[in-house]
């Protein structure tokens, strides 16, 4: 992607917010998401973020990655920290205490921290209808401890604690639906967006950006580390779960579904499975079951997609 | 203008939040400390306080919220007591790692299981090793003035620490007081706007909350202990400047006739006032008894404490926390440690009692006292260290 085509999103297309000689994995889609969505927010930003890969990877004492004012508190309360940042900004600036400044204050996440451990913090900020953008990237496991599962991981999925065995075919449960959860708090906005979709990614994040109230972005990143793909694949099957049907891309603005990248007609699941360590022990029939959810999902936002 | 009145001890506390200008409350409601957010939604929502007032789903998230807040230089208040405290332990520590200056009432409350929603230390006990400043009030008074110190303490640029300020559940939460309270000019000279070393703006980017790796942990760690030390002489001074302004003056350690007395009470909060009532009573009889009072727990006043216990022939150290096992409940942990290091040479005693709510009256005391002096060494049951006063066996 060259530099000129993000000018429409971006008066920073060329800085870097998320700096380099941070130590995120060879192949990481996560850190590509989070760069791509700060030249968006731009420098009028303040990041509150998860313990979690991205955290783990831009800070170890004395340095840092992050070129924007940056807190981590812990694992599940970032969107409660987020409150705290927005609403203090907001009353200092109100006072006259700081200058007055529209400042996007964004909370990062990853999937545990997101729909596991740190849903109750997030709902809270939701419903107070605080002003600020959460993004969720989810790499569909627990990963900065070692590949373990979440309440994100797909269906068959093996993690190092939903092993595939005798009695196990890995994961045994469906992926959460987050952005349907986010949705159910009837915030203004809400988007699944994947960086392999980077100018679909960059629409949804100014979108999220120009919102006023809470908006919500969950973020497909593909994690060669623990998906065990190769590294070079990370865009791939970021593209391949969208084609599927696996990660449809879509929005709930005000309440409204829309479709924002129609795959059809879907291309058959077991393309974006094959190929994925993860996935090497399924057998056609949990293949087949797993196309067929897919199929029902996507019929189902179809119809959500349809309503006026 | 000063101004007195009869008042209920949690909306004092709520207006001495108000006079020192606090601009952001988050908080979860939790028996006995509902009184105080109550009250401090109400003049939020009437406008006599210009604050935001953050109503989170957790006081996981109060504290949480109180920490990114703070870190963008708002002055920053939250209550909460007993489970609430448990709830957000987790981030009572990082509150202080990241030395941030929030103030917080603990309503001290007994901890579940069984439930209880009655006063005692069991929460704050808990908490004691967390790296807040710990106060401890015996009165309302106390509380309107030490919530208002607690921030000019927090807030010194020598020491940036959380400062919790405790008040016993009920038997000081919710009684009605008669309290002065100060007029509002006179606290904002006494307490002037907080004024952040780091603040979190995009004008002067800053990372906080970094990790630190084996090589570094140590040095952090000790960095924020020699603080927190070091905090002591900021206590003083601020209890002076207060003494000197208000006519209320506040010391680390307090002393109750204790110039006479060879065996002293040791204790914290309102328990107190019934020890002192015991004593007046001991001195009408001719036995000459004293009380050190902590107001200050966390910074440890190691000197005060053997200042005033030097010569003395024994101690009672009365507490409102089980021990879990432990030799001794941790306030007399910590006494006896003071007296083996520093070489005091004096009994030591040590009684639980308060749990739960269960009321401790000057007689019961004055009972315990007489267990004390009766023999040389006394017999606990149960093979253990320490008496419970009142307990049924």
């Amino acid at each position: 992607m060259r530099m000129k085509s993000l000018e429409r999103y971006t008066d920073n297309p060329e800085f870097e917010f998320a700096t380099s000689g941070h130590r995120a994995c060879q192949g990481c889609a996560e850190i590509l998401a989070l760069r791509l969505a700060l030249k968006v927010f731009g420098k009028d930003t303040v990041i509150a973020m998860a313990t979690g890969c991205m955290e783990i990877i831009s800070t170890p004492l004395p340095t840092t990655s992050w070129r924007l004012p940056w807190i981590h508190v812990a694992f599940e309360n970032t969107a409660a920290v987020a409150s705290g940042v927005e609403s203090g900004l907001k009353i200092l600036m109100e006072k006259g205490k700081i200058p007055k400044k529209d400042i996007n204050v964004i909370a990062i996440a990853g999937d545990g921290g997101t729909s596991d451990i740190g849903l109750q913090a997030l709902s809270g900020a939701m419903e107070r209808g605080h002003n600020f953008t959460y993004l969720c990237v989810d790499n569909e496991a627990y990963m900065n401890t070692g590949i373990q599962r979440s309440s994100s991981t797909p269906y068959g999925a093996m993690t190092t604690t939903s092993p595939p065995g005798k009695k196990s075919i890995g994961q045994s449960t469906q992926k959460k639906n987050m952005p349907k959860i986010a949705a159910a708090h009837n915030i203004p906005y809400v988007a699944t967006a994947c960086p392999s979709y980077p100018f679909d990614f960059l629409a949804k994040i100014k979108k999220a950006q120009a919102v006023k109230g809470p908006a919500y972005i969950h973020i497909l990143s593909v994690c060669p580390t623990g998906w065990r793909i190769p590294t070079d694949q990370a865009i791939n099957y970021g593209r391949l779960a969208v084609r599927t049907g696996v990660f449809p891309l879509y929005e709930v603005e005000n309440g409204k579904y829309k479709i924002t990248y129609s795959p059809e007609p879907l291309r058959p699941v077991s393309e974006y499975i094959k190929g994925q360590g993860r996935f090497r022990h399924l057998t056609d029939d949990l293949i087949a079951e797993i196309q067929q959810k897919v199929n029902q999902d996507w019929q189902e936002l179809k119809l959500l997609s349809s309503l006026k | 203008m000063t101004t007195k009145k009869g008042i209920e001890v949690s909306i004092a506390a709520s207006e001495a939040a108000k006079l020192a200008r606090v601009e952001v409350v988050s908080a979860y409601p939790i028996t006995p400390q509902t009184h105080i957010v109550e009250h401090l939604s109400e003049i939020v929502a009437n406008g006599e306080l210009d604050a935001a007032y953050i109503n989170v789903e957790s006081e996981h998230s109060a504290m949480s919220a109180c920490v990114g807040a703070s870190a963008t230089g708002a002055r920053t208040f939250t209550s909460t007591s007993a489970q609430g405290m448990e709830l957000m332990h987790e981030i009572l520590f990082i509150a202080s790692g990241m030395r941030l200056p929030i103030v917080m009432a603990a309503v001290n409350r007994a901890l579940s299981s069984p439930l209880s929603i009655w006063g005692d230390h069991s929460d704050v006990m808990a908490a004691r090793d967390t790296g807040w400043i710990m106060l401890f009030c015996e009165n309302g008074q106390e509380v309107v003035d030490t919530t208002i110190m607690a921030f000019k303490i927090a807030e010194d640029r020598r020491v940036l620490l959380p400062v919790m300020v405790n008040l016993d559940g009920f038997s000081l939460s919710h009684v009605i007081e008669p309290i002065e309270f100060p007029a509002q000019e006179e606290v904002d000279s006494f307490l002037p706007p907080y004024n952040p070393l780091y603040t979190l703006h995009p004008d002067k980017p800053v990372t906080m909350g970094a990790y630190a790796m084996p090589d570094l942990y140590t040095e952090a760690k000790y960095g924020q202990e020699i603080a927190i030390r070091n905090s002591k002489v900021v206590v003083k001074e601020v209890m002076d400047e207060f003494g000197k302004k208000f006519g209320r003056a506040y010391k680390p350690v307090e002393t109750y006739n204790t110039e006479k007395a060879d065996t002293v009470f040791i204790a914290l909060g309102a328990n107190n006032e019934n020890i002192k009532t015991a004593i007046d009573e001991l001195k009408e009889q001719g036995k000459e008894l004293g009380l050190i009072s902590l107001r200050l727990f966390r910074p440890f006043p190691r000197e005060e404490l053997i200042e005033v216990l030097k010569g003395k022939k024994a101690a009672v150290v009365i507490e409102r926390a089980m021990p879990g096992g432990a030799m001794n409940g941790p306030l007399f942990n910590e006494i006896a440690s003071l007296a083996v290091t520093n070489g005091l040479n004096i009994r030591l005693e040590n009684y639980i009692c308060g749990l739960g709510g269960r009321d401790v009256q000057p007689h019961e005391f004055i009972e315990t006292l007489n267990e004390v002096l009766s023999s040389e060494k006394i017999a606990f049951p149960d093979n253990k260290n320490y008496g419970v006063i009142g307990v049924r066996s």
